[in-house]
């Protein structure tokens, strides 16, 4: 390893390290006018006495604020709870806010610094180590010791790695109080883009947008000479960059509503929650046409795009989650396990979340149309439910603190509901399919080791058969590790895509089927 | 034809597992045993390269998982065998067991050649072919080697000097030939896969022979002399002059064989219910003008695989190759050749044309009759569809046919640079013609890679 590229590592640990580090720094102490700015009215005079014997006292942690604010808020609601007076249990957690605002802390004062220790150098460390790779050497696709590699075949450094990220995303869903330095950090760049404080979910999507861009900088090195994957990278690197990160913080700042134009229901499966929808019927012309736009690609860009290109176009070229599968994932992809069991599983699963959030959405809104009569508050039974289980532990802390344990598209191959929806119209009416080229297969195996998917791509290249799958998000690696140019991916005409009987061409004496 | 036979296949390669699947895809009842001493399962052996370089794990070279055997009631037989009884109708094992067929079919696949140089069985001294030859090549290689020298510049030659670039090792290659392969490419194809190899920093040493492979104290190899003279030190040898059919156990038996185990258009030897397949078959005759006796590759494995299926559960058809086609990889360079291009050939037979990139790494060759008929193409560093030459070769297009229609043959990802259109250019420059083109779309003209 060059000098340099160590020198990047080392860099992008002192990253690692200051940014786990940074949310245990600091002090906390409440005063009563932060928790009254804080609560919602309603609240205010209950928390003001729940809360009482912590204002104004100096805690040392995170740990100590936290827990005195649970205890305390506990014991008030647990008394409610016994004598079933649900209405008066105070059910908002106002920790994350109250926390944010009550540190004391050297991130708060100087966020810039911290900010250029932990992200900044794991960014500058990354790139470091990331640029100088296969310089001087000729072009092509090497995946040299992947599977001597420790962090890319399961071993202690992927073990690690996949737990660190599980943290994470825990620490985000559930406990984002202790990391409020974290999000101190970037509170500036938030007042810049949006105008508003940060949150969590800022501080996420800065973070998430930045490890797609560096790593995206990486597929362009690893896949040089790989127009298709250069494309398809840049593609999903613009799409997270503008439209899930700054665009809908720019939104913000000229007060129209947060939207990401490009999250498409189920996926974004909150789009027809009657706070969103009142959101955007209460914002004018812009409002109403965010509405249009986000139903016209449910009924008519979904099925019209991948009639012509695949799920493709959306799965590898468009969506965030697909946009970090092939860049941060894009190490891990050979993990997926290809048995034809977990084909099965995967079909089971796939679909029963695909019916979960279609069965939601449906008396979400028969619920809203019949103003809340139907069903009263079972929706938002529902909507916690699906949150907590498909939202975010399904598609956040398996769906990436599982890429070095089971690949990089555990989520997206096993939950997303709407890459299932992408898959029917992909299987029964499209254009799209990987083509296999005659007889030229040698049954190597680098296609399906390499597909994210957990394809057996090479159970049909050697028939000579087209693989028409519906979990094919067409990020065309198998096609470019092939060894004898074999596979390519093609819109064609419907007649003859899927070919049933393949006859492998070269044997005159007889013609077999697969 | 009784259906309960038992059908014993020796050896579990592509032509034998091949025919195996073949069997019980046609018939239901006859009893299948395939019988591998190298494997249980079967594998593909051009991926034990990958294997090696960690681009793989041996699990993932094998096709079929572990239960397809026995849903599809194929006995996997594991042992080496030793002896076969014709008479009896009986498999010997090196065990001692043994194993009754009603019909045999040999396909023991090949051997490294080794032409009786001396030191030819030092430690660090060998070919790879089978799953055994790998493992011997991660522990000759695992550590104290710095310098390689490979002798025979093939396919197998190429993909042991990218295994052992991966370790770090440098390679020195000894090939008998002016240019690398040069006894199947033609001099342009041989001199573009001979500077990618440089590329690499590999020393290539064309018209070389091996002479001799010197021993150190412990039996090791330590360096190898060539034929001029010159003495190369290295810690590994690999022989990679070819392959030769694996029947050392069934020569001077009743079997008839040459080199391999002759066969006829049937597959049959010369003793009844016993067959033989891929590499290890010798034919009477060559199946078809221009080929081989021997056939050493997988495709052929194949095809053999289940021409002989058939024959064994219906009516036998002679063994009939189609249009002939070939791939390979050189390190970077893919390589995929349709038809017939022989590495030299009399401009009064054949007309050539040639196009070479400005790269230097992307080539195309079409050569045609005197009447202008297609016979065959070579290209390198871009895919062509096989489908597109089969049927082109076939109905005799004429080579300007050929070209004009390219693009239908194109095979590279989207968005790859254009490499059709360079060749239609040259073409139509070269003859003076006027070629009706189809227009590129805008997008591909905006985003796709520049010629």
């Amino acid at each position: 390893m060059k000098l340099i590229q160590r020198l990047g590592i080392f860099f992008f640990l002192i990253g690692l390290i200051a940014f786990t580090a940074i949310p245990f720094f600091g002090e906390y102490q409440l005063s009563e006018d932060q928790m009254t700015s804080i609560v919602k009215d309603i609240h205010r005079e209950e928390m003001r006495s729940i809360l009482s014997p912590m204002f104004g006292k100096e805690y040392s942690s995170s740990f100590a604020f936290v827990g005195e604010y649970n205890d305390l808020m506990a014991g008030y609601n647990d008394v409610l709870k016994a004598e079933s007076k649900w209405d008066q249990v105070i059910w908002d957690d106002y920790s994350f806010p109250l926390a944010k605002a009550a540190v004391i802390s050297p991130i708060k004062d100087s966020p810039e610094l911290f900010l250029f220790l932990s992200i900044g150098l794991a960014v500058f460390g990354g790139l470091l180590y990331i640029l100088p790779k296969y310089k001087n050497e000729p072009t092509g696709i090497k995946n040299n010791g992947v599977f001597h590699s420790s962090m890319k075949n399961k071993g202690w450094l992927g073990m690690l790695t996949g737990s660190y990220l599980i943290l994470f995303y825990v620490m985000l869903y559930w406990f984002p109080a202790y990391l409020v330095n974290l999000v101190w950090m970037v509170e500036p760049i938030s007042l810049v883009l949006s105008g508003n404080p940060a949150s969590q979910w800022f501080l996420y999507g800065l973070i998430y947008t930045l490890a797609i861009l560096v790593m995206g900088i990486r597929m362009f090195r690893k896949y040089r000479g790989n127009r298709y994957q250069q494309i398809r990278t840049a593609s999903v690197m613009f799409f997270q960059t503008a439209f899930a990160f700054l665009i809908p913080e720019i939104l913000v700042l000229l007060n129209q509503p947060y939207f990401d134009f490009k999250n498409i229901w189920p996926l974004d499966y909150s789009f027809f929650y009657d706070y969103r929808i009142e959101s955007l019927t209460q914002s004018g012309a812009i409002g109403m046409f965010m509405l249009v736009w986000g139903i016209l690609l449910i009924i008519v860009g979904v099925p019209a795009f991948t009639y012509f290109y695949g799920k493709r176009w959306y799965c590898s070229w468009v969506c965030g989650c697909g946009g970090l599968a092939e860049t941060v994932g894009d190490p891990y992809r050979q993990l997926s396990d290809k048995s034809v069991k977990s084909w099965k599983i995967e079909r089971y699963l796939i679909h029963s979340v695909l019916v979960l959030a279609v069965v939601m959405t449906v008396l979400t809104i028969a619920n809203y149309f019949s103003s809340f009569g139907l069903l009263g508050n079972v929706t938002n039974l529902l909507h916690s439910f699906y949150g907590f289980f498909i939202g975010s532990a399904f598609a956040g802390v398996v769906g990436t603190g599982f890429y070095p344990l089971m690949g990089n598209r555990v989520w997206c191959r096993f939950g997303c509901p709407l890459a299932a929806y992408l898959g029917l119209v992909q299987r029964f009416k499209s254009r799209f399919r990987i083509t296999t080229n005659g007889g030229q297969c040698i049954s190597c195996g680098n296609c399906s080791t390499y597909c994210e998917m957990g394809i057996d791509v090479r159970w049909y290249a050697q028939r000579g058969q087209n693989i028409v799958r519906s979990s094919c998000v067409g990020c065309g690696v198998c096609s470019a590790v092939c060894p004898r140019g074999v596979l390519k991916l093609e819109n064609g005409p419907e007649e003859g895509r899927i070919n049933d009987m393949p006859i492998i061409i070269g044997n005159d004496s007889i013609k077999v089927n697969a | 034809m009784s259906n309960s036979k038992h059908i014993v296949i020796l050896g579990n390669g592509i032509a034998g597992i091949t025919c195996a699947r073949n069997l019980r895809k046609q018939s239901d009842s006859v009893k299948i045993t395939v019988i591998s001493g190298e494997s249980k399962y079967f594998f593909s052996r051009t991926a034990l390269m990958y294997v090696f370089m960690g681009h793989m794990k041996f699990e993932h070279t094998q096709p079929y998982e572990n239960w397809f055997w026995e849903k599809n009631r194929i006995d996997l037989k594991e042992g080496w065998v030793e002896k076969v009884d014709f008479q009896g109708k009986e498999l010997h094992f090196q065990s001692g067991e043994k194993l009754a067929y009603d019909q045999l079919v040999l396909a023991t696949g090949s051997q490294p050649n080794k032409f009786g140089w001396a030191g030819q069985d030092l430690k660090g001294v060998q070919g790879l072919y089978s799953k055994q030859d790998l493992e011997l090549m991660e522990q000759n290689t695992a550590s104290g080697v710095k310098n390689a020298v490979i002798v025979g510049g093939g396919l197998i030659g190429i993909e042991m000097a990218e295994m052992l670039a991966y370790k770090g090792i440098s390679v020195t290659f000894l090939v008998r030939e002016t240019g690398f392969w040069r006894n199947i490419l033609p001099e342009e194809e041989s001199e573009l896969v001979g500077r990618h190899i440089q590329d690499h920093h590999m020393n290539l040493k064309l018209q070389t022979e091996l002479e001799e492979i010197i021993s150190d104290e412990s039996g090791r190899v330590r360096a190898i002399r060539t034929n001029k003279g010159e003495e190369i030190p290295c810690q590994f040898v690999g022989l990679t002059a070819g392959v030769t059919p694996r029947i050392d156990f069934l020569k001077n038996t009743e079997l008839q064989t040459n080199r391999g185990i002759l066969v006829d258009s049937f597959f049959k030897t010369n003793i009844p219910d016993v067959f033989a397949i891929g590499d290890c078959a010798e034919f009477h005759e060559p199946p078809a003008p221009g080929r081989n006796k021997i056939q050493q590759v997988w495709y052929t494995g194949r095809m053999h695989g289940e021409t002989l299926a058939h024959n064994l559960l219906n009516e036998p058809v002679p063994y009939k190759p189609g249009v002939w086609f070939n791939s390979a990889k050189f390190l970077d360079i893919e390589y995929q050749t349709y038809g017939f291009v022989p590495s030299d050939w009399s401009d009064q037979d054949y007309n050539s044309f040639y196009w070479e990139h400005d790269s230097g790494k992307v080539s195309f060759r079409m050569l045609t009759n005197v009447e202008n008929v297609l016979i065959g193409v070579n290209n390198f560093g871009f895919r062509l569809r096989h489908e597109f030459f089969d049927h082109a070769i076939r109905e005799k297009w004429t080579g300007t046919r050929v070209i004009e229609n390219l693009e239908q043959a194109n095979f590279d990802p989207e968005f790859f640079a254009p490499y059709i259109r360079g060749i239609q250019g040259a073409y139509a420059k070269e003859k003076g013609l006027n070629l009706k083109l189809k227009k590129r779309s805008f997008i591909q003209k905006l985003f796709s890679a520049k010629l």
